[in-house]
């Protein structure tokens, strides 16, 4: 049997004063930086557009998209002169290009500082102590109400305090280090993505660990809804808008958290983007946010920093829950994604506070834990580091990261370069995502229960399979428990081994361990993904969520013992 | 600790004094000063007084030495020429001195195996098992900078001054700029390709059609039979690369076709010379005996038949080879039966 790890304890704030917080010192001198940001964005645009004619094309197409995501797809939070605002930028565009050019002052580089400036101050967060210190109560207060009211089945529960959040959360892996570096040098913490209640569960996880307050890019649609925008304001989030993607609005992004990062400000990015459609781990990363992490550290050498002096450190975290309880909406575009190539719109499934407040009453009701593992801290190449910041090389040896970016003995910059490096730790946290991902039981039937079924008609295509009727499905009991122990015995060999984590019910009596996993996987689903009948017959009411739950475990090479 | 003076990097590094290794510091000397390293103190002692080795003089920029530290705190672009064979152990040796400011770029047409010990009973091999030199290299050490030499670069007609050309492959800008800042002269060409492992697998497949040339030639074969060889040899090299995680592209340049060219038509090829010898009636053990360095080729062989058989690639030369080389078949007879080997399509890889 082996011990519970649950490191869960109250942490002492490792900062105690909010003054020293750099997310504090970056919001009171917010209009200086947005100038910053604009300034630095301006120059970086100028080198990927050098000249007048490339500039002005950069403008029309910026003009162009604009427009279109104006008629097309109106946000409430969009601000109200946004039509005049592009108006006089086509105006401005026309005059400059009419031949009569003395008369006028303006000039296409004018025009396109104008339209970073707006950029940069619509990305700024806005972040208030005093607002965070409020909404944290807020948020404390509400979920242990809400958690004593559901645990104990009766309405006056929710007056009492039998139960903590520290009880449902549990938090493991390497916080001491985190904290320690927290201290010496600057956070990115990179988690998975998988639910949407991420935001919110990570924020919680930072402030009960004793950190300060992370800087956080958020989708500008969550803004569009009152509560969250208050509290996505006080947690000290910056707005990312999915529906611009062009040239300056993407640059302008990436200096904002590159800045931010290089002034110490601890930040948090989901670096796959968005939230895992098809329920795997991330595999492929968003690189540009990464990126900013590796050219910030990059700035930071070039002002002379030594080593460790104010260095960065990606820390990759995994959440992991039961259930998810947009799987079934989620795993469904993944396949029609997959399935066809058509265009698909994303449509917003989590729009109004009354689904918020549903969704939140549900996981709480619903009595299903959860995890979060926090991995070895690295430096923006991917290497581990001890705890004094040190990067260390396979064999323990101490490496100079500042050593990365010099070329003939001098720091230089090559872009190029840094993208490759970039890959590199991108390889480099989704590995790391592997070797902490913990399983619970709930995964562990899951996965067997998929593969099972998913063996036994190997002949056809997934999408073939997927159409099955269910309840052609159904694995006798017995046939179950024997492939469950095998794999049971194979993950858990693969924790001793270091290349992932196992929940320690794991290890229980195998009969309870396969209860425990079909009571708690995608429990909260109309349909279940998984559950036993009184035939004996292990049976899934959704092939989908099922398959969803399943791609959990994708990445290990276990597809074989099937 | 290195020195980071700007001064001190203007040295490149080589390791290995083999035919190659010379070869190569001589055209970097060229451009820049050049410390050469070599495993053997009294061969090292011998070159630095007589500033000849193997029969070529030593050009003035080149500085001899026994120290792997020395040249790696000079040095922060490195040239590892080594087979194949000792590769891993002398990248080891290396490693502590070596920083992530390092470049490496390596001139090893040849494969490194390493079986764990819990897998050394089980005859299959997988690519797991199977690296590159670049793989060698970013396993054994902190630097990611790393790119490979390949093309027909027969050291010879090099050391005689004839024109040459070669590819630099890396994933980084830079480390094909600089290799070639430091090898380009007016009889030398470089050309930079992103495909690494695809050039790097290219080399050492190449091999293994050389010595089948060679063998053609040696059982008195003509032209036709040599395009037949060279021609199916260039499809076997695509299938085993992509299995092997290189793409088409990197066999159709000139560390592909163009080395393969120079290669099969040369008897400056120490692969080429196995063959030719093989199919003389010789045996390898004779053959590898009286050689003074190893043909890649061989061993290059014996590891692709297995990786053959276990992705389930078609590789009819390297099989007969195979039988060739280590299961005493007659090179008489493995020609027979290549030419009954049921070939039909011609080109399915583009």
């Amino acid at each position: 049997m082996k011990k519970d790890e649950n490191l869960n304890k109250n942490y002492e704030p490792i900062l105690s004063k909010s003054k020293e917080w750099p997310v504090v010192q970056l919001s009171n001198n917010r209009k200086e930086f947005i100038e910053e940001v604009a300034k630095d964005s301006f120059k970086r645009i100028k080198v990927l557009r050098p000249n007048k004619t490339s500039i002005i094309e950069e403008l029309e197409t910026t003009l162009y998209r604009e427009k279109q995501r104006i008629k097309r797809y109106p946000w409430k939070v969009d601000p109200k002169d946004d039509t005049e605002f592009w108006n006089k930028i086509k105006h401005r565009l026309v005059e400059i290009s009419s031949a009569n050019k003395t008369d006028s002052n303006d000039n296409e580089e004018k025009i396109l500082f104008d339209i970073i400036h707006r950029y940069s101050a619509e990305i700024a967060g806005n972040f208030k102590p005093s607002r965070y210190r409020l909404t944290r109560e807020i948020v404390k207060f509400g979920f242990s109400r809400l958690l004593n009211a559901s645990r104990n089945n009766r309405f006056t529960a929710i007056f009492r305090n039998k139960y903590t959040l520290q009880d449902k959360i549990q938090i493991m892996g390497e916080v001491e280090q985190l904290r320690t570096l927290a201290k010496k040098g600057t956070i990115v913490l990179v988690p998975t993505h998988f639910s949407n209640l991420d935001s919110i569960l990570i924020g919680w996880v930072i402030h009960s660990l004793g950190l300060p307050p992370f800087i956080y890019g958020a989708g500008l649609n969550l803004f569009n809804i009152k509560i969250i925008a208050y509290f996505m304001n006080s947690l000290g989030a910056y707005k990312v808008d999915r529906r611009k993607k062009n040239l300056l609005y993407i640059e302008t992004l990436k200096t904002y958290s590159h800045l931010a990062i290089q002034r110490g400000a601890h930040s948090l990015f989901f670096p796959g983007g968005t939230r895992s459609r098809s329920g795997e781990i991330e595999k492929e990363l968003k690189l540009g946010l990464l990126g900013s992490a590796l050219e910030a550290q990059r700035v930071l050498y070039e002002k002379g920093n030594e080593d460790t002096k104010g260095k960065i450190y990606v820390v990759p975290v995994t959440l992991n829950y039961n259930f998810v309880l947009e799987a079934p909406l989620l795993i469904n575009e993944h396949l029609k994604r997959k399935g066809q190539e058509r265009y698909y719109v994303e449509r917003d499934h989590f729009s109004s506070s009354y689904r918020i407040m549903k969704f939140l009453f549900k996981f709480f009701t619903k009595g299903s834990d959860i995890s979060i593992s926090i991995g070895k801290s690295m430096d923006v190449l991917g290497n581990y580091v001890d705890n004094n910041g040190v990067s260390l090389d396979s064999n323990n040896r101490h490496i100079n990261t500042k050593d990365y970016f010099k070329f003939n003995g001098e720091i230089t910059l090559d872009k190029q370069r840094e993208n490759e490096y970039t890959r590199m730790l991108s390889k480099a946290i989704v590995n790391e995502y592997h070797t902490i991902n913990r399983i619970f039981a709930s995964h562990l039937v899951a996965f067997v229960a998929f593969q099972i079924m998913r063996s036994k008609f190997n002949n056809i295509d997934l999408y073939n399979f997927l159409r099955i009727p269910e309840e052609d499905l159904n694995i006798p009991y017995k046939e179950f428990r024997i492939k469950f122990d095998e794999i049971r015995q194979i993950v858990n060999k693969m924790d001793e081994e270091g290349k992932l984590k196992t929940a320690p019910h794991l290890y229980g009596e195998l009969d309870d361990v396969i209860k425990m996993g079909l009571n708690n996987v995608g429990m909260y689903h109309d349909k279940r993904p998984l559950l036993k009948n009184k035939k004996e017959e292990i049976y899934t009411q959704s092939i989908n969520t099922l398959y969803y739950y399943n791609n959990r475990l994708n990445g290990y090479d276990l597809e074989r013992y099937f | 600790m290195a020195m980071t003076s700007k001064d001190t990097f203007k040295k490149v590094g080589v390791i290995g004094t083999g035919s190659f290794g010379s070869t190569i510091a001589n055209i970097l000397a060229k451009n820049s000063h050049v410390i050469i390293y070599g495993r053997d103190a009294d061969q090292i002692a011998n070159m630095n007084s007589s500033r000849t080795h193997r029969g070529v003089k030593l050009h003035a920029n080149i500085e001899p030495t026994n120290n792997l530290e020395y040249l790696a705190n000079s040095c922060s672009t490195i040239f590892p020429i080594i087979s194949s064979s000792g590769f891993r152990s002398v990248i080891k040796q290396l490693s502590p001195f070596l920083h992530p400011y390092h470049i490496l770029i390596h001139g090893t047409k040849g494969l490194d195996i390493s079986i764990p010990d819990n897998q050394k009973n089980n005859d299959t091999i997988t690519r797991n098992e199977v690296k590159t030199m670049s793989e060698v290299i970013t396993d054994e050490t902190v630097v990611v900078r790393v790119g490979c030499l390949a093309g027909p670069n027969l050291a010879k007609e090099l050391s005689d001054g004839q024109p040459g050309a070669t590819v630099i492959a890396s994933h980084f800008d830079e480390v094909r700029r600089e290799g070639e800042r430091l090898l380009r002269n007016d009889r030398f060409q470089v050309y930079g390709n992103e495909d690494l492992i695809g050039i790097e697998l290219v080399g050492v497949l190449k091999n293994i059609i050389a010595i089948a040339a060679g063998a053609l030639n040696g059982l008195g074969m003509g032209e036709n039979a040599r395009g037949l060889l060279v021609s199916r040899g260039m499809v076997e090299m695509i299938y085993l690369g992509k299995a092997l995680g290189g793409n088409t592209q990197a066999f159709l340049g000139l560390a592909g076709i163009g080395d393969l060219v120079a290669t099969c038509n040369s008897t400056l090829s120490r692969n080429f010379t196995v063959g030719h010898r093989l199919a003389k009636g010789e045996t390898l053990n004779d053959i590898t005996d009286s050689m003074d360095e190893i043909a890649e080729g061989v061993n290059t062989v014996r590891i692709v038949k297995k990786l053959a058989d276990y992705y389930k690639v078609k590789a009819p030369i390297t099989e007969i080879l195979h039988k060739v080389l280590f299961e005493g078949f007659k090179a008489e007879e493995a020609l027979q039966r290549l030419m009954r080997y049921p070939f039909n399509v011609d080109i399915s890889f583009l």
